[in-house]
């Protein structure tokens, strides 16, 4: 789970991450006397939208009076704001952070992440300030620090002193730098976060060091034991459907395409994407019904898809184990009658009481298209979708 | 033989009196010789009772004084399961399965960090289980699927590595043994560790390797099968479709900061001598043409 920038920075000096002061507002007027209140004669205006890339978007604007907030302020709020995160259709904004102005000598990168190969929570330095991790990793490697922590010692402080000095800190922030990067790998730890990054961290003339932005990424796993990180979740930076899916534990991620998948298990529901692609179609969601779909499940499931102005055919794949096709079969049967499904449906049902479940389908009085394997069902799907068009 | 189970393993339960653990229980007790096999459950608030006629012990170590059983399958739910992992290792059993789905990332970091230098292994969290053919299964992939055999199989997946052994069945090729390592980025044995197992297991002539997107065990196992492998792999990669940054059911299926993409992976599988198929309903058939040359 995302949240805020602004939220991001309440969590870090929480920890004792020291950031510019700064005030969330919903209103031109909220932003106005936020500067001015604020005090001060520079003011930064950002965005406050879920995806990165805000500043080449036109979305972070440094203003040098309270006229320039309220100018800005005007612009920011409301647009469509476009990053490489986003996707051409952009993001909305509609919170703003208006924050001092910082008197900045150097940026630099630093950000911690769950790093699978090790099994440690690892620490990411950089002096390369500002720009995508993933970018310095391409071009200078080199330039990047990782420590990689041990979960009983945490991150100690000579860890910490040296890789402040490792990008370039002077010693004279060292104590600051510290701080900073204990304090993030206390929030990463105790917030349950799968990530989290500080770019930039400034190096103040005054020798502060201060979060200048904030991205955290909560493991969803943890939030049960993490109210206060529910409560800040923003629902109008997700995919409405995907929200609509969360709420019957339904995995729902919407895609391009014109051809909806039904399928039980997330390995089996990408593979049955990939074969839809093979054969010449487009997928237009991915959708993991779980172990036990009810025929409620189902129903919801065949309601998401066809909210879907795009849709043009269905199918349904299910591998059978736990769940029992002829329960499956009862299931497409009424949430097909229930939605009066108008575009084409094939179906592909394998494993336990298949033939049952068959049986149940081919008596329905339905025009539900029998799959006999997945080739044969991917190959009829992409047919009737092509033949709806 | 098989790899890591066969039908003289003895096996714990944890978790076998709440409502999933009965009745995955019940279907691996019905399993070829399941009745012997699982002999003992663990719930310190139901001691001397019974499931099934198999008794509940208060701990895992007791479970294990009292039946010599040396492996332990979990179906404790998320916020208990890391924990349980951690008892099962302290009580020394040689192998711990666990498929409870959802645990929290940071609890199994804890976890594997306490496994260091123990002699547990670990398969999952959030898998299937493993099944040795007509012998033992342990998890809840439908039995009546295997059949006895000559291949391996080991996926990161459920329902798909279900679908590679019903390809296999269906063309005649039994399975030696099939272990489902499980979708979670923190897990315990990877698709290397498996593959060198199965190298090693006189009756396993080839493997058929199932991986998804995100993390890189699948270029790392290649890698190893390139330098070391005496038997024939087959491969295919879920995901070549999936959109990047977005999480696709399994936790760790994500494609994030231009790494783990389906292509990727099998370019290197390619390059290392796997027969690579990118087309999921030829696993099946992708074996057959490399054994029969």
């Amino acid at each position: 789970m995302k949240i805020h920038e602004y939220q991001g920075k309440e969590i870090l000096r929480e920890f004792g991450v020291p950031t510019p002061r700064g005030v969330a507002c919903f209103s031109v007027e909220e932003a106005v006397a936020a500067a001015q209140k604020l005090g001060g004669n520079v003011w930064v205006v950002k965005a406050q939208i879920h995806a990165g890339g805000r500043g080449k978007g036109g979305g972070v604007k440094v203003a040098k009076s309270p006229d320039e907030v309220r100018r800005f302020a005007g612009q920011i709020l409301g647009m469509q704001l476009v990053t490489h995160q986003t996707g051409p259709e952009g993001q909305k904004v509609r919170r703003l952070l208006i924050e001092e102005g910082a008197q900045i000598v150097k940026e630099f990168y630093v950000g911690m992440v769950v790093d699978r190969g090790s099994q440690r929570v690892a620490l990411l330095a950089s002096s390369e300030g500002g720009m995508e991790i993933e970018e310095v990793a391409k071009h200078s490697p080199e330039k990047i620090r990782t420590v990689r922590i041990d979960p009983v010692a945490g991150l100690t402080e000579a860890e910490a002193a040296q890789t402040a000095r490792a990008i370039g800190i002077p010693d004279a922030a060292s104590g600051g730098a510290v701080k900073v990067l204990q304090g993030l790998y206390r929030a990463f730890v105790e917030k349950d976060a799968m990530l989290a990054e500080i770019n930039p961290l400034v190096l103040t003339a005054d020798n502060r060091v201060l979060a200048l932005d904030a991205k955290f990424n909560f493991d969803s796993n943890a939030l049960y034991r993490h109210p206060e990180i529910v409560a800040l979740r923003d629902l109008d930076e997700e995919d409405p459907a995907e929200i609509e899916a969360s709420k019957f534990e339904l995995s729902y991620i919407q895609l391009d395409g014109d051809i909806g998948c039904l399928v039980n298990g997330a390995g089996l529901a990408m593979a049955t994407m990939d074969i839809i692609k093979l054969y010449g179609g487009n997928p237009a969601n991915f959708l993991d019904v779980g172990g036990g779909a009810s025929k409620e499940k189902v129903t919801e499931a065949f309601k998401l898809m066809l909210k879907n102005p795009h849709l043009k055919a269905i199918l349904v794949n299910i591998f059978g184990g736990i769940m029992k096709c002829d329960v499956i079969a009862e299931g497409v049967v009424a949430a097909a009658r229930e939605v009066h499904l108008a575009v084409p449906l094939v179906v592909r049902l394998e494993g336990t009481n298949v033939e049952l479940g068959k049986k149940i389908l081919a008596e329905s009085g339905l025009p539900i298209i029998s799959g006999n394997d997945m080739a044969d069902a991917a190959q009829k799907v992409v047919a009737a979708a092509k033949g709806a068009k | 033989m098989s790899i890591l189970i066969n039908k003289d393993t003895r096996v714990i339960t944890q978790g076998m009196t709440g409502k999933v653990g009965q009745f995955h229980t019940f279907h691996c007790k019905q399993y070829a010789n399941g009745a012997n096999c699982f002999v003992a459950g663990v719930n310190p608030k139901k001691v001397g009772e019974q499931f099934e006629g198999i008794p509940v012990y208060a701990t895992v170590r007791d479970a294990k004084e009292a039946t010599g059983a040396t492996v332990s399958v979990i179906y404790v739910p998320p916020s208990g399961a890391a924990a349980a992992i951690d008892e099962a290792v302290e009580a020394e059993l040689d192998l711990v399965i666990c498929i409870t789905e959802g645990i929290p990332v940071h609890d199994m970091l804890k976890t594997r960090y306490k496994m260091q230098g123990r002699r547990t292994l670990l398969i999952g969290p959030n898998c299937p289980g493993l099944i040795t053919p007509d012998e033992i299964k342990i998890g809840i992939m439908p039995g009546h699927i295997h059949k006895k055999g000559r291949i391996g199989v080991v996926s990161r997946s459920g329902t798909l590595t279900y679908e590679a052994v019903g390809q296999l069945t269906a063309l005649g090729y039994g399975q030696s043994s099939c272990v489902g390592i499980g979708g979670d980025p923190i897990n315990g044995l990877k698709h290397i560790d498996v593959m060198k197992l199965f190298n090693d297991d006189p009756e396993t002539d080839a493997v058929i390797m199932v991986g998804e997107i995100g993390g890189s065990d699948e270029e790392e196992c290649a890698r190893w099968i390139k330098a070391n492998m005496k038997k024939p792999v087959v491969g295919f990669i879920a995901g070549v479709t999936a959109p990047e940054g977005k999480r696709m059911g399994h936790a760790g299926a994500i494609i994030s900061g231009g790494q783990g993409g389906a292509n990727e992976k099998l370019a290197v599988m390619e390059e290392c001598g796997i027969h690579i198929t990118r087309n999921p309903a030829e696993m099946g058939r992708t074996m057959q043409k490399v054994l029969k040359g």
